[in-house]
């Protein structure tokens, strides 16, 4: 059996993990990094999009409140590429108590989110299809975060300071001697080959897995997933974040990302963080808390619907409300809890605050090896965002611009010219489809894969590399992943595009009948 | 309103109809085709302006809307991004210029002969083309001298007859007043008695220009003026298509106007065609049409498709005894009112238009018919037919055509002119 060595090795591949990664390949650790599935395929690739200001949390959760305002100032110098400056409002429709207000200006002074109430009339000539019933809007610095490109460009900064990142490599075991951590056993889920990674200290940064990665290790993390679903508008509604004005509660949000537009979310526990059926219920609920922010808002189409699991972590048990479980992130050394060393355990918060965790990790990592080494992820901008400009949601089109036909356009509702996709297929070397649709957002447009994706296989399929039968696999695998995001919003246009998309996939491929 | 042009996108299941429709992808790689700028790119237009200025190379024909069957407004989204690229970018002299059909009328009638020559003469259009920017082979219309309402403004019809308003358009009042006598005779023939309101621009050369607040202050302008007809439960009638059309629909659809005058003159707005179709499905159109044994190719304007009311040109020169009229299929002749005009799109409305110049041709006749001005001018140009409005047929046909000659007036629409004048 091969091994690798590592000072630190990283469990998870989500923001949490990859953001550690980067922090501790930063500061001179040799790192590797071990995810189950690809980067991002967790809970931060099913977030909602909402880099947040804080506004939220602003009267419930003060202390999540001043570390949002404090990440969010700092991801919008060193993750500009990653981020759209939608500007966020908070908005009381009639439904909403009248005097939640006033905390939350109380709130927002006390906690430094800045937010400026501004006039009705002036929320409804930004936002026009707003209900033009609401009361008070305030205007906070919230901004949309491509979760994809985030946890990407950290994992490819930590590579360029050294260190490996290892996806489809599932931790089987923790090698523990001696009430320490030595290392993982591991498998390459695509070769099936395992192995052991050795390490000084192991950073469990598994988010709603962590209690079962900690388990491996003998040791007790109390987190339990918070199942919210989220529902993917077919364009922009709303251009900035909006928010109602009250305390937390499901469907509150309505945001702009890329060139969707998301309204989310709802709250449930789950027993297991892998079993997320999307409930009817939930996407009703969903749609008439759209409707209060949006009149027709559930006449527009809905492109597809997801579901992610929050870590919600627990130091004490009997918690009813996921709610009420705080928002802000668990480090836990266990040394000091159960005397195991050389291991971590980074858990719960958001991915707004997935830098500070990382860097309270990592400053735990140092501790555990008696070393001091400065954190400077706060400083050090992530690639592609070296120059600090902020994405636009017209970037693809205005590439495309000086000469409109000049390339194949591959995915036409994402704009992917076939030169993108088949440099990404080769830097990844995969086979997956959907892998490939996270990094570009391929077939994430309103046909959802109808037109892109028979083309994305045939390009597959053109090298030498995949064979027919592993072409079909791709689209047949992608097919059956996308329809469980589309099942549970089908009505009105989506609908009617998905019908079209069956008679492409049914009835001129016979996609159930390929040559295996 | 506007913000349902813009929710249309969420029909789109990208068949990719609009495509395969659209006249001028298919001769130049400048315009991205309408799906893409329409309800794709519309996805990426946030507040800002947005980055495709190709955008402005859409002209608007408007075939795009009416082939979807999705009810997508492809081109109303196109003419609203077009709008607005154009209020960030500032509006070229060149479009605001040609864009104000009335004005360029006042100032050139008086004139006409002059105005005439100069419109005509290589030198003088190759100096516009260099400083305004009109391409110098574009076609133009002849300026009339007396405008129609001048010369409409003595004539008396039967004060007893049921009444009918016409809104004639600044194409006939300036150039083609001989139309406008042509449309009254036979209006009066069928027994009716014709109002001409004072009008003016009806505001469509604005907004197909990006110029969105100047166009409607001219529907303001005009619907006050023929509203109280409307009220009186009078219709009104129409001989240009796009005219029309922009009454009926665009003003509301596009230029998102509400207002309660429009409102009751888009209701009581007919097309031309439609209106004598009308008449004749109830039995009360004059059919004493005479012989005309002409073969005449018919090309239905894409503004006049946008009405949704069929070909009724084609069912009344049906009715005319010997006439043998040639559907044409080609969709679009390229023009699109002000679009062939410019100098970095003549040549593309010119490709527009080839199998549209090419069909007329190879029928052998040199004379077509089509309802739209514009259209028709173009026609002439690229065909090297007389282009005339079908009513023009009909007029004759039922002998109203007093000095017999095949062309009443020395029209706009004549055959080009090849001599250096």
């Amino acid at each position: 059996m091969s091994s690798l060595e590592a000072d630190v090795l990283v469990i998870g591949g989500g923001s949490t993990g990859a953001g550690v990664a980067r922090d501790a390949a930063l500061r001179g650790f040799t790192t590797i990094l071990v995810e189950r599935r690809d980067l991002v395929d967790g809970t931060t690739g099913r977030f909602h999009g909402l880099l947040h200001s804080g506004g939220r949390y602003a009267v419930k959760d003060p202390s999540a409140a001043v570390e949002c305002i404090a990440e969010n100032r700092i991801l919008r110098r060193v993750a500009a590429d990653c981020l759209e400056d939608t500007g966020g409002l908070f908005v009381a429709t009639p439904w909403d108590d009248p005097d939640y207000g006033d905390l939350f200006v109380k709130g927002c002074e006390a906690t430094g989110v800045p937010a400026e109430e501004i006039p009705v009339a002036e929320a409804l000539r930004r936002e026009p299809r707003l209900n033009a019933e609401i009361r008070r809007a305030f205007v906070v610095p919230d901004a949309a975060l491509d979760p994809w490109k985030l946890v990407w460009g950290c994992a490819r900064s930590a590579e360029q300071h050294g260190a490996r990142i290892l996806p489809y490599h599932r931790v089987l075991d923790l090698e523990v001697v001696d009430q320490r951590v030595l290392g993982a056993l591991v498998r390459d889920e695509h070769s099936g080959e395992e192995f052991r990674i050795h390490s000084k200290v192991v950073v469990n940064a598994a988010g709603a897995w962590a209690g079962q990665i900690a388990t491996l290790a003998g040791c007790v993390v109390n987190v339990r997933a918070g199942m919210g679903v989220m529902i993917a508008m077919n364009h922009r509604i709303v251009n900035s974040a909006v928010n109602r004005l009250k305390f937390p509660a499901d469907g509150d949000i309505l945001l702009p990302l890329r060139t969707a537009c998301v309204i989310g979310t709802t709250d449930v526990f789950v027993p297991d963080p892998d079993d997320t059926e999307i409930g009817r219920d939930a996407v009703d609920l969903l749609l008439d808390e759209g409707e209060k922010l949006v009149p027709g808002f559930r006449e527009a189409r809905a492109l597809h619907a997801w579901a992610g699991v929050r870590p919600l972590f627990e130091d004490t048990r009997d918690v009813a409300e996921t709610r009420d479980v705080t928002r802000s992130h668990a480090l836990l050394d266990h040394m000091a809890r159960e005397g195991v060393a050389g291991f971590v355990t980074i858990t719960g918060g958001k991915t707004t605050t997935f830098r500070l965790m990382a860097e309270v990790a990592v400053d735990a990592v140092c501790r555990q090896l008696g070393v001091e080494r400065r954190c400077t992820t706060a400083e050090e901008p992530l690639p592609g965002s070296e120059s600090h400009t902020l994405y636009g949601l017209d970037t693809r089109l205005a590439a495309r611009e000086p000469v409109p036909q000049s390339e194949e356009i591959i995915c036409e509702c994402e704009l992917i010219t076939r030169s993108r996709l088949e440099q990404t297929i080769k830097r990844r070397a995969t086979t997956n489809l959907d892998d490939i649709r996270r990094l570009l957002r391929l077939a994430m447009g309103p046909c959802q894969g109808g037109f892109c994706i028979y083309r994305a296989t045939g390009i597959l399929h053109h090298g030498d590399r995949v064979d027919h039968t592993e072409a079909n696999r791709a689209l047949v695998s992608f097919l059956e992943e996308r329809w469980k995001g589309l099942h549970p919003i089908l009505h009105g246009d989506q609908l009617r595009q998905a019908r079209l998309d069956d008679w492409i996939f049914q009835g001129i491929l016979d996609v159930e009948h390929l040559p295996a | 309103m506007s913000d349902l042009i813009r929710a249309s996108l969420d029909h789109c299941v990208k068949c990719t109809i609009c495509e395969s429709f659209c006249p001028v992808s298919q001769v130049t790689p400048l315009f991205p085709g309408p799906k893409y700028a329409g309800p794709q790119a519309e996805r990426y237009r946030g507040i800002g302006v947005s980055p495709d200025s190709s955008i402005d190379y859409c002209s608007g024909c408007g075939i795009c809307t009416t082939v979807c069957p999705q009810d997508v407004k492809i081109a109303e989204i196109n003419s609203r991004a077009r709008a607005k690229l154009w209020e960030e970018r500032g509006i070229p002299l060149r479009n605001q210029l040609i864009a104000r059909p009335s004005v360029l009328g006042r100032l050139g009638n008086p004139v006409a002969p002059l105005a005439n020559w100069a419109l005509h003469n290589r030198a003088v259009r190759s100096l516009v083309q260099s400083v305004i920017g009109v391409h110098r082979d574009a076609p133009m219309p002849r300026f009339a001298g007396r405008t129609f309402q001048k010369r409409s403004r003595t004539h008396a019809g039967a004060a007893d007859a049921p009444a009918v308003v016409y809104f004639h358009g600044c194409g006939t009042n300036f150039y083609e007043p001989i139309l406008g006598e042509m449309v009254v005779a036979v209006l009066e023939h069928n027994g009716f008695r014709v109002i001409i309101p004072r009008q003016d621009c009806c505001g469509l050369p604005l907004q197909s220009n990006g110029n969105f607040p100047a166009a409607r202050s001219y529907v303001r302008r005009l619907v006050a003026n023929l509203a109280p007809y409307a009220r009186q439960g009078l219709p009104i009638v129409a001989n240009s298509t796009s005219c029309g059309l922009m009454l009926k629909r665009e003003a509301h659809e596009i230029l998102g106007m509400d207002d309660e005058d429009l409102k009751a003159v888009s209701g009581s707005m007919f097309d031309l065609m439609e209106f004598l179709l009308g008449l004749h499905d109830r039995g009360e159109l004059r059919t004493d049409f005479g012989s005309l044994p002409l073969t005449v190719p018919y090309h239905a304007p894409c503004q006049q498709r946008g009405h949704g009311i069929g070909k009724p040109a084609l069912d009344l020169l049906a009715l005319v005894p010997d006439l043998d009229t040639i559907e044409l299929e080609v969709d679009c002749c390229g023009i699109a009112g002000t679009y062939g005009l410019k100098k970095e799109k003549y040549e593309i409305s010119m490709a527009v238009g080839k199998r549209l110049f090419d069909d007329i041709r190879a029928t052998g006749s040199d004379i077509a018919a089509c309802d739209s001005e514009t259209c028709r001018w173009q026609i002439a140009h690229g065909a090297d037919v007389s282009a005339v409005h079908p009513v023009e047929l009909l007029h004759r046909a039922y002998g109203l055509d007093t000095n017999g000659s095949r062309r009443a007036h020395a029209g706009a629409a004549g055959r080009r002119e090849r001599s250096g004048s």
